[in-house]
């Protein structure tokens, strides 16, 4: 390799391993799992192969915290990477989503028809093309991890190979996600142009010192074009529309992935781009982000009052909390760049506790992910029913839950930010979103309870422990201790939340600049 | 004596979920046990109290120092008789409810300790956000406890009470958020407790708009009209004991937060609105009381005519006089401990009359029951204010704080207290005298709901002998209360010796 280099007279650059390690281990254990799911031993695919990929996500997580440091640091391998405390919280959070995704998958018929090692092989490639683009630091190296984060995430969203409406989900999300990727790479593209700077330290600093004006309609149509690329990822409205398809189709494990992991990876990079790299411009961007997050939080939450099925519901919820998000990005101050990090991880807790449960009970009914698979849960799997209760009412904002808090400090960076309105839209989103939530826990817990919404029909499943209601809770010990304990750390943040607000901090200190 | 309020607030929900824990017939009796221990709890700090006209007992530590929320608890005159009024009222309740069949027990008496925690801690806390935690957390417990234990269309009640409410609130957090981020000076720190945010200025327009959203959660809350939306159905589909807690000692909350938070926080604000808040309030009382006289249902009746004492209380509260503020604060605790009782007695009534709740189909109860009826004439003649009953002292004190300034408001509310004895009788009378309705049985009340109704009349009666255990202990606090937005009425400043000098 360096013989090669040094034959085209390129000055190969500096390679800082230690930082780049998490990315290395992904990488390293993608490849070695997919080559043992090569052995046809029944044991080796279904315990071996799961367990490599998670000893791989646990690797991962310990060299993050090895080489967590917070303050501003400077960006590795030319200025494509930037590691610091912003890029790994977040990668934090994509390993964490994954070591979830493969505990609800064990199970699953997914990881089944598709092959196991194919599948945590694609899961692990993903989660390498999130930490990327959560570390990328110039414009080549964010669409890298953007399309690395894409692809395999694509095939997984069609690996229930027999069911037809799991291959609409995959080719759909291919088609959309596609289109966002090339309004993404456009935008850059323009941006570059305008700048003439691919690292974002060269977009911050030509827009510092007035080379390029910051209402140059080049810069502004490029700005356009990103967000809305990014948009498609984050599923904010109006890009919003796939989202309840392929969440209903994709398999429930890849759902959950889907809906935490890649929120968290697309809202890393909007904080970086926006807020870092284009932040002297926010009075540009601000305003019209800011009516994204309304329109969302507005789409998101009524989209979401008409679903009987949990999936679709949750898919509009977090469209409707990307919204809630995005609130933080748009004020574009040190605390609301702490807001969104701190809500992201609520939102992935109180969201895996929720999916879990749903993983649990599509398995066992034959309603699937219908409401009426709920029916009288509180009864029949009270360690079911609770971890639903407390993932609802901590969605909805109800205070003793992360959620609350989440939401408490993001309306607090709205109106510090001089964007009350936003905090207004907030709350007026959570009031909308009372209606369904409160409906799951009705339906759990108040006996039964018709709700007149369009239902699916039934579908035959084969029984995991017999027909008891009791026995099937228990099925699956795996996914319940998962609900369990999202539900506790749920319940756990919203009473001593310090620990998040300590991470949050350190999230925000790699961002000099913010005010 | 050294009282520790957080063991008091915590106590209840202790031994809730220590109930939910055991043998499945125990827990209601644990928790009953520990209203009992509350009350007693309770007993022990009326008796320790001291008016000095400032905050007892303070409890205050860090909780989220990033958000500049703390731990804060006290007891002064504003809050001493409200949190009693929750110990006591919380006992027969219990009582009736222990007594009673109810499927999944334990979590039933789980989410009626909850609650107690959950009031317990609005009354209690010195921070506003720890004041807002507490409020959306009652909604919790009394969501399951409407939705899963309630009769009808319960589902549906239970889901508008929490939307009706929740909506009140959340754009009361929204407010109180900009509150805290307005009132931190440049450089300061953010902070939520009422003693800080009491010191730091607002801008007097952001004061209007903040109070107003503060005003739409408390009237949600209490209710007052226009905003009663929530309250038939609500009060169709809740079960006796839950309702007798949410009509007496829920609806004081909100009422209450104007004393503690809005009117010494935002005078400016709160003197804005004085007008239109009071016409609201009498507009309540004429329309509560026209609405409980036109009723059948003898549950709606009592709901429409707390609609109406509220509007009672918001008007003593906004009169800002301290006749009208000391009447308010009387008055809550007089209307929680009457209604609390009436309820009671309605479930003993309705269960006479093989579940019917239509006066139509009433009657004639007083004829083999005797003590049921006095004990009924008694309570109905509190609440029509009866010379000699607590109310009476209460509305008087009111209706003389509406005089000394407001004489038009006044005298158009006094419309309201002959309605009051109007609608009362009707009830009284269509309950217990004429012809017996066709399935009523006429049967003595029954020595559990005796035990638990005889103690809140005798209380009541207490209070309207000797109102100044009340008076007392109150006078001091709520004429501070009061004090920054009478002075911006008086003087057009919160500060009354600055005006006068300049």
């Amino acid at each position: 390799m360096s013989t090669l280099l040094a034959a085209a007279q390129v000055q190969a650059p500096e390679i800082d391993y230690r930082e780049l390690s998490p990315v290395f281990a992904l990488a390293g254990g993608s490849v070695i799992v997919l080559m043992v799911g090569l052995f046809r031993s029944y044991f080796v695919r279904r315990a071996v192969v799961p367990a490599l990929t998670a000893i791989t996500l646990l690797t991962a997580i310990g060299l993050t915290i090895w080489i967590w440091e917070p303050g501003n640091r400077e960006p590795i391998v030319e200025g494509a990477l930037g590691v610091d405390t912003l890029s790994l919280g977040i990668s934090m959070l994509c390993l964490v989503a994954g070591l979830v995704t493969i505990v609800l998958s064990l199970r699953s018929t997914a990881a089944l028809e598709a092959g196991h090692g194919e599948y945590y092989s694609l899961l692990l490639g993903s989660i390498a093309g999130m930490v990327v683009l959560a570390e990328a630091d110039s414009l080549m190296s964010l669409f890298i991890g953007f399309e690395l984060l894409s692809i395999p995430l694509y095939v997984l969203c069609a690996t229930h190979l027999r069911r037809r409406t799991s291959l609409e989900a995959g080719l759909k999300y291919l088609v959309v996600g596609s289109v966002g990727s090339a309004t993404l790479l456009y935008g850059l593209a323009l941006i570059y142009g305008a700048t003439g700077a691919l690292r974002l330290d060269g977009i911050a600093a030509a827009l510092a010192d007035d080379r390029v004006d910051v209402a140059d309609p080049l810069l502004l149509t490029g700005i356009a074009l990103a967000a809305t690329g990014l948009a498609f990822k984050a599923s904010v409205a109006p890009f919003h529309q796939w989202t309840p398809d392929v969440y209903e189709g994709a398999p429930t494990p890849i759902t959950t992935f889907m809906a935490v992991a890649t929120k968290a990876a697309a809202f890393g990079i909007l904080i970086r781009l926006f807020d870092h790299a284009l932040g002297l411009s926010q009075l540009d961007w601000g305003p019209a982000l800011a009516v994204l997050a309304v329109t969302t939080i507005v789409i998101g939450n009524v989209g979401a009052l008409a679903q009987r099925s949990l999936k679709r519901m949750l898919a509009w919820s977090s469209v409707a909390q990307a919204g809630y998000l995005l609130t933080g990005v748009v004020v574009g101050t040190e605390l609301g760049v702490r807001a969104t990090a701190f809500y992201l991880a609520v939102y992935l807790v109180m969201n895996v506790a929720a999916f879990a449960v749903v993983v649990a009970r599509e398995r066992v009914t034959e309603f699937g992910d219908d409401l009426r698979s709920f029916e009288n849960l509180g009864q029949a799997a009270p360690w079911l029913a609770w971890p639903m209760t407390i993932a609802m009412l901590a969605l909805a904002g109800f205070p003793a839950t992360g959620g609350f808090i989440g939401k408490f400090y993001l309306i607090d960076a709205s109106v510090s930010g001089d964007y009350t309105w936003l905090g207004i839209a907030i709350v007026i989103g959570s009031v909308l979103s009372l209606a369904y939530y409160l409906r799951v826990i009705a339906v759990m817990w108040m006996g039964r309870y018709e709700v007149e919404l369009p239902s699916v029909p039934p579908r035959r499943v084969r029984p995991v422990a017999g027909w008891s209601p009791e026995a099937d809770a228990w099925a699956q010990p795996e996914v319940v201790a998962v609900a369990v304990i999202c539900a506790a750390a749920t319940i756990f943040f919203g009473l001593w939340p310090d620990p998040l607000f300590d991470a949050a901090r350190d999230v925000s200190s790699a961002l000099p600049g913010l005010h | 004596m050294t009282i520790h309020l957080s063991i008091l607030l915590f106590l209840p929900l202790a031994t809730g979920l220590s109930g939910a824990l055991m043998p499945r017939g125990l827990g209601r009796w644990a928790v009953l046990a520990g209203t009992v221990a509350v009350l007693a709890y309770v007993v022990a700090m009326l008796i320790d109290f001291e008016p000095s006209g400032g905050l007892e007992y303070r409890t205050d530590d860090e909780w989220i120092s990033e958000l500049g929320i703390r731990y804060a608890l006290g007891v002064d005159g504003l809050n001493l008789f409200m949190i009693a009024l929750t110990a006591i009222a919380w006992v027969p309740c219990t009582l009736v409810a222990a007594f009673t069949e109810h499927d999944r027990p334990r979590l039933f008496f789980f989410n009626l300790a909850l609650a107690e925690t959950a009031v317990l801690g609005a009354f209690m806390a010195q921070d506003l956000a720890l004041f807002i935690v507490f409020f959306d957390l009652m909604l919790v417990p009394f969501y399951f406890l409407i939705g899963g234990w309630g009769t009808g269309d319960r589902v549906r009640a239970t889901t508008k009470f929490v939307i009706y409410t929740l909506a009140g609130s959340l754009l009361m957090m929204a407010a109180a958020i900009a509150l805290g981020v307005l009132a931190t000076p440049d450089g300061g720190d953010i902070s939520f407790a009422l003693a800080d945010l009491k010191e730091r200025s607002i801008p007097e327009d952001s004061q209007h708009w903040i109070v107003l959203l503060f005003a739409l959660a408390f009237f949600v809350k209490a209710p007052l009209f226009p905003l009663h939306g929530w309250v038939p159905d609500t009060y169709r589909a809740t079960s006796i004991p839950v309702l007798a807690l949410l009509s007496g000692v829920l609806s004081k909350v909100g009422v209450y937060a104007f004393l503690r938070i809005v009117l010494p926080i935002m005078p400016e604000g709160a003197q804005h609105w004085q007008e239109l808040f009071i016409i609201l309030a009498v507009f309540s009382i004429l329309y509560g009381s026209v609405l409980a006289f036109s009723q059948d249902n003898i549950r709606l009746v009592l709901a429409y005519s707390s609609i109406a004492q509220l509007g009672f209380i918001v008007l003593g509260i906004f009169a800002l006089e301290e006749k009208g503020a000391q009447g308010a604060l009387f008055q809550m605790l007089n209307h929680g401990l009457v209604t609390a009782a009436l309820f009671l007695i309605v479930g003993v009534i309705v269960v006479r009359a093989a579940g019917s709740e239509s006066l139509a189909e009433l009657g004639g109860m007083a004829f083999r029951a005797p003590v049921l009826a006095g004990i009924f004439l008694v309570t109905a003649l509190a609440t029509l204010a009866m010379p000699g009953s607590g109310n009476f002292i209460g509305e008087i004190l009111i209706l003389f704080g509406a005089f000394e300034d407001k004489l038009v408001y006044g005298l158009v509310a006094s419309v309201g207290v002959l309605l009051a004895a109007v609608y009362m009788i009707r009830l009284y009378q269509g309950t217990m005298h004429g012809r017996a309705g066709p399935a009523v049985e006429s049967r003595e009340i029954d020595g559990v709901n005796l035990a638990a109704v005889a103690p809140l009349v005798a209380i009541v009666i207490a209070l309207g002998v000797y109102p100044n255990f009340v008076v007392h202990r109150t006078e001091r606090d709520t004429t501070q209360a009061i004090e920054r937005p009478q002075n911006v009425a008086k003087f057009g400043s919160t500060d009354a010796e600055m005006s006068v000098i300049r």
